[in-house]
């Protein structure tokens, strides 16, 4: 499937078939969209709100439901003086309707075909791209040597938590490493720092089974570990970038 | 546009300060940092601010003797092309009246420039008169760099993209020049009151 | 509150749904040269201010505009001449 879709991008109304409370402040949102002609894992939608005055607001974000499956799932997290994100988590129900274009991006996506070693490097609300990777690798019955280091703030904020432990105990060749950065549970034995060198060294497939590597979190998570890889001799042109900022939530 | 997200607000819009809002604006409380590019970070050691182009000498202060001229506290509304406007903000700067104290010329436009690159144009009769400041603190405190300090242009009554940010200096010149946004689709002008935000209007 | 610089930038990603309405195809793959340092970069690796009165996006490298662009009164203002040559696929 051809990452360009039709020439031209039209707006779509999404109907909300299912809200998941992935965590206290973050939710998805399943949504049955109309002649929806698929997506790559890694690729985002825009959506756009508009209020009865006109007003509209724009965000984009990440698909995190395997192109396998027939509903478009993405993932917001709540952003208290956000203008988009405490109404499409809090305000919005099940039957409303959400106007979205997409699927976009040809640059952060990953396909299945794809044999590479993967290592996936998510920050907070940063998996559910990486996420959608991962489904789409599961549903692909991949067994390509995937790793995944996943900061969160605490246990409680570790978005998918549940599904990630099925997945990563399927013993496909997927293993999930966290870091929880601000609190750990006690008895937690995964790593409890932000993501430094040492970290990298000890979760990254080596340099020389040239992986290919996906980041996708805030613009400072994102910028560190990449610069990171790049000085520990992973080559650039293998590491692809999705920053998510705070630019209105 | 016939579609509405149901039970969607947006951020608070209060477009009730009749006579104060331009049209097309709202009104907010807090105070949006926009921004083309990185933040200068300029200590105030190495700020200078310059006058020149057609002026008979070119001059220059240092941080130093900027602000052992004679400051103005003012409190203006601003309002920014991107729909925002926000009342009563607070300033204290010098007057570019001051600034042009003394200086002849037969200029009828300026460009103000600032550290990092950015350009605006203005008339010349528009940034004087009392109607244009360098600025250099926000509500009583030193201008926060992401605000545009250690100083920053402020001409409230047009468009607030005309007030640049780390302002460096203005250069008379004896045509209107666009600048960064000018040559770009805003307006050369940009008056709030008339809505004048892009090219043509 | 002091805004981190970093907090206002993104990527070439987030232009995404713009670029592919002014080009009507996918562009985060298209390859820029910047026309002030060379550096060649993908649109998906470009450094984009979103908040501000139109999108700029600069060189990754040496923070020179590669494109400016301004919507409104039902137009684009677009600006390439940051970028020396840009490459896509047909």
């Amino acid at each position: 499937m051809s990452s360009r879709g039709p020439r031209l991008l039209e707006w779509k109304l999404g109907t909300v078939a299912e809200l998941v409370q992935e965590t206290p402040r973050v939710a998805s949102l399943v949504l049955d969209v109309p002649e929806w002609h698929g997506h790559l894992a890694g690729q985002h939608v825009d959506v756009r709100l508009t209020a009865d005055d006109g007003y509209q607001a724009q965000r984009s974000y990440s698909i995190a439901s395997a192109p396998e499956d027939p509903r478009l799932a993405i993932t917001v997290e709540r952003l208290d003086d956000g203008e988009v994100s405490p109404y499409l988590v809090g305000e919005v129900r099940k039957g409303d309707k959400v106007e979205l274009r997409g699927p976009i991006g040809g640059y952060f996506v990953w396909r299945a075909t794809d044999d590479r070693p993967l290592l996936l490097i998510a920050g907070g609300s940063g998996i559910a791209p990486l996420m959608a990777m991962i489904r789409h690798r599961a549903a692909a019955s991949s067994t390509t040597p995937t790793r995944l280091l996943y900061s969160s703030r605490s246990y409680d904020d570790v978005i998918y938590r549940a599904e990630l432990e099925r997945l990563a105990s399927a013993r496909d060749g997927l293993s999930v490493s966290h870091t929880l950065t601000r609190t750990q549970p006690s008895g937690w034995n995964g790593y409890s720092r932000r993501i430094d060198g040492v970290m990298l060294a000890e979760v990254a497939w080596p340099k020389e089974r040239m992986p290919v590597i996906y980041i996708c979190g805030p613009t400072p998570m994102v910028e560190a570990a990449a610069s990171l890889l790049v000085d520990m001799g992973y080559d650039a042109s293998s590491i692809k970038t999705e920053r998510f900022g705070a630019t209105g939530g | 546009m016939s579609f509405i997200s149901r039970g969607f607000r947006g951020k608070r819009r209060d477009t009730a300060a009749a006579g104060r809002v331009p049209p097309g604006q709202y009104v907010v409380e807090d105070f949006p940092v926009l921004s083309a590019g990185p933040t200068p970070r300029i200590p105030v050691a190495e700020w200078n601010f310059v006058l020149e182009g057609e002026i008979d000498e070119p001059k220059k202060w240092t941080w130093d003797e900027f602000r052992k001229l004679p400051t103005e506290q003012v409190t203006k509304d601003i309002h920014c092309v991107t729909k925002w406007t926000k009342l009563d903000t607070a300033w204290t700067g010098v007057s570019v009246d001051t600034i042009l104290d003394g200086v002849g010329t037969a200029a009828e436009y300026v460009v103000a420039f600032s550290y990092g690159g950015y350009t605006t144009n203005l008339p010349l009769e528009d940034v004087t008169g009392g109607k244009a400041w360098v600025a250099f603190e926000f509500d009583g405190q030193p201008l926060h760099p992401e605000h545009g300090g250690p100083a920053r242009l402020l001409v409230p009554h047009l468009y607030f993209w005309k007030s640049a940010k780390w302002v460096r200096g203005l250069r008379l010149v004896n045509e209107d020049q666009p600048g960064f946004w000018e040559s770009n689709g805003y307006n050369m002008y940009g008056d709030p009151w008339r809505e004048q935000r892009y090219w043509g209007d | 509150m002091t805004v981190q610089q970093s907090d206002l930038t993104l990527d070439g990603n987030a232009i995404g749904g713009l670029l592919r309405e002014i080009f009507t195809m996918e562009m985060t793959t298209a390859e820029g040269t910047c026309a002030s340092c060379g550096r060649v970069a993908m649109v998906g690796e470009v450094v984009v201010y979103v908040n501000a009165p139109g999108t700029v996006v600069r060189c990754p490298s040496c923070d020179a505009v590669l494109m400016r662009i301004v919507q409104g009164r039902g137009k684009y203002w677009l600006d390439l001449t940051g970028v020396r040559c840009l490459v896509f696929s047909a």
